[in-house]
């Protein structure tokens, strides 16, 4: 063994201080007003940034050398993977369909969260807040990068993975996640730290990154496991510093609880609608699961969420006022969701497909309230159809929700055989909601959803309704990228090259 | 009573830092589920430098966690000697 040195090494509190703190200084030729103009317009109130601590208390000389070494464990299994025919590993080729989702939905916001974390890293006073900003736009590009890095290997065999970004600006499903982030992006940095910090990462990360990717591993899926756990490795710290910023604002002045607790409102609905694509990539799209939707909700919603609001409650906050809206939805959403995919499936640069009879009797097993009496029926029919060479398809377009972008395929909270529609009606234009939720959102913000960016108008004010040349501008392949998976390309080329790679003829 | 847990990727370097937990929390419930490994505890959970170094033999700075940890839910709070995870009761 070595003989130790005798150099003291700095305690971590010690270290934080010298590393964070007194890298900060007092403007002395600008008023601090001017250096930094935007935290005050939104109504919080800071009496001393000093209060605010990294509860990891990590520093940047120490935050590159366990990046680095997070990167070097990436890059060893991603090469792996490409090595070692990874791509014919999964389970089955259903199950790309999710990946798919994901780079065109969920890894852009990967890329938002890196804009706007650079953006707020510079408009908080505190120089604590202000390295903890840094890290996290360091990281939330390095998330897009090595997602996106390690589905192109993907890309190389098979369809819908090319056009991505056009996907996550144009199409109309992947309009959701960026609508959450464009919301949080174009609000003010407190606003921005819930939305993205708390609602985000705190509510949302655990039920996508974690029963997801540890469904990745059970399918199989190397390359989507490394990327899932190596950006999930600084999940844990950014929802650290979600949660310290909500504390922080709740501390520094009793004026802040209202506004905190309005964004709590705001963005758990926000986030908890991003979530009916997960809860459909969850129970439909992996061939082998490890939990359901309804499962992981339990673990992560009911029990973690609850466990924080209830730490929260002695600041004053409550729960969010969609709580109970969303635990009604929660054995409804993936089904709604995926007969609503399937469906409209000439439009999606992915593939669906109707559930085996095995996959029937698990979802009944998981959801024995409601799947034999609202879904079951529905997909057997559409199965008759299919069988009967006139598969059900709607070449009509999706109502969206004016707040969500979701189309409005949802039904009542209280009632699953009436389906929930809301209208506002603001400066003679009607707009729609899926939700009460969503309606409120509108409500209290007109101004700002009424710009929002659908996907459905610009079809028609853009291509004059031309779904043609909307596939070509959305980067879709007919008869390639969308459609039924039986009888795709992706099933084709997956049966012919794991017959190859398992035998000699 | 609330729940706070960790979860880390299931690995060689997690092993026996899974069973250093394990030594100092008796309450807790390890669940192994593909390719990971999560942590519940009822109100709190410690996770201490000197007994993960007992455990693998050499020094262990505790910020080295950050490799595996896939997850966790609590207040968080670290010092140069152990990690805890807790809620108010
Ligand atoms: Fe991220
Ligand atoms: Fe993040
Ligand atoms: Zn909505």
């Amino acid at each position: 063994m070595d003989m130790k040195v005798a150099k003291k090494k700095l305690g971590l509190k010690e270290k934080y201080r010298l590393m964070t703190r007194d890298l900060g200084w007092e403007p002395t030729y600008r008023a601090k007003d001017e250096v930094f103009p935007y935290v005050n317009y939104e109504g919080i109130k800071v009496h001393d940034w000093d209060k605010w601590e990294d509860p990891f208390r990590l520093t940047m000389d120490s935050y590159w050398k366990y990046q680095a070494e997070k990167e070097r464990k990436f890059y060893a299994i991603i090469d792996a993977h490409a090595q070692n025919n990874g791509h014919l590993n999964i389970t089955d080729a259903r199950y790309l369909s999710a990946l798919k989702i994901f780079l065109q939905a969920i890894s852009p916001g990967e890329y938002a969260a890196h804009k706007g974390f650079a953006r707020v890293g510079r408009e908080f006073p505190g120089v604590g807040t202000q390295v903890a900003c840094q890290m996290q736009a360091i990281d939330e590009i390095r998330h897009a990068q090595t997602q996106i890095h390690a589905l192109s290997n993907y890309n190389k065999y098979y369809d819908g993975f090319h056009a991505f970004a056009d996907a996550r600006d144009r199409i109309w499903y992947t309009s959701v996640a960026r609508s959450f982030f464009d919301d949080a992006m174009s609000a003010g940095p407190f606003e921005f730290m819930i939305a993205i910090g708390f609602s985000f990462e705190y509510v949302l990360t655990n039920l996508l990154f974690v029963p997801f990717m540890s469904g990745a591993a059970y399918n199989g899926d190397m390359a989507t496991v490394t990327f899932g756990f190596s950006a999930q490795s600084d999940e844990a710290r950014h929802m650290t510093l979600g949660l310290e910023c909500i504390k922080f604002m709740l501390e520094q002045d009793p004026d802040n609880l209202p506004i905190v607790q309005g964004w709590l409102d705001k963005w758990f609905w926000r986030g908890f609608r991003v979530l009916g694509l997960v809860s459909t990539m969850m129970d439909y799209m992996l061939p082998k699961r490890v939990m359901s939707w309804r499962e992981a909700w339990e673990i992560y919603g009911v029990e973690n969420g609850g466990a924080l609001f209830k730490d929260l409650a002695r600041y004053g906050v409550r729960p969010p006022k969609g709580w109970d809206d969303a635990e009604k939805a929660i054995d409804h959403m993936s089904h709604q969701f995926m007969l609503g995919l399937y469906q409209w499936s000439f439009g999606t640069s992915f593939h669906s497909w109707i559930p085996s009879d095995e996959d029937m009797d698990w979802l009944s097993a998981k959801y024995p309230t409601t799947f034999d009496k609202y879904y079951r029926p529905r997909w057997d029919h559409i199965r008759k159809l299919a069988v009967a060479g006139t598969p059900f398809k709607n070449f009509g377009l999706a109502k969206l929700c004016q707040t969500c972008q979701l189309p409005v395929v949802f039904t009542e909270p209280d009632d699953a055989t009436m389906s929930c529609h809301r209208e506002t009606e603001y400066k003679g234009e009607k707009y729609h909601f899926c939700s009460d939720g969503c309606q409120h959102i509108f409500d209290n913000e007109p101004e700002k959803y009424v710009q929002a960016w659908l996907p459905m108008p610009s079809l028609f004010q853009e291509l004059n309704g031309d779904i043609g040349a909307w596939m070509n501008w959305v980067g879709l392949r007919d008869g390639e990228d969308n459609g039924d998976y039986s009888g795709s390309r992706d099933q084709r080329n997956f049966d012919q090259w794991r017959g190859m790679a398992t035998s000699n003829t | 009573m609330s729940t706070v847990f960790i979860a880390l990727q299931a690995n060689e370097e997690t092993r026996p830092i899974i069973e250093a937990i394990e030594i100092d929390n008796p309450l807790a419930v390890v669940n192994r589920q593909p390719a990971m490994v999560k942590i519940d505890a009822p109100n709190r959970l410690v996770i201490r430098k000197e007994t993960i170094e007992e455990q693998i033999g050499r020094e262990f700075d505790l910020q080295e966690l950050h490799i595996n940890l896939i997850t966790l839910g609590g207040n968080v709070t670290e010092d140069d000697d152990s990690l805890t995870l807790s809620w108010a009761e």
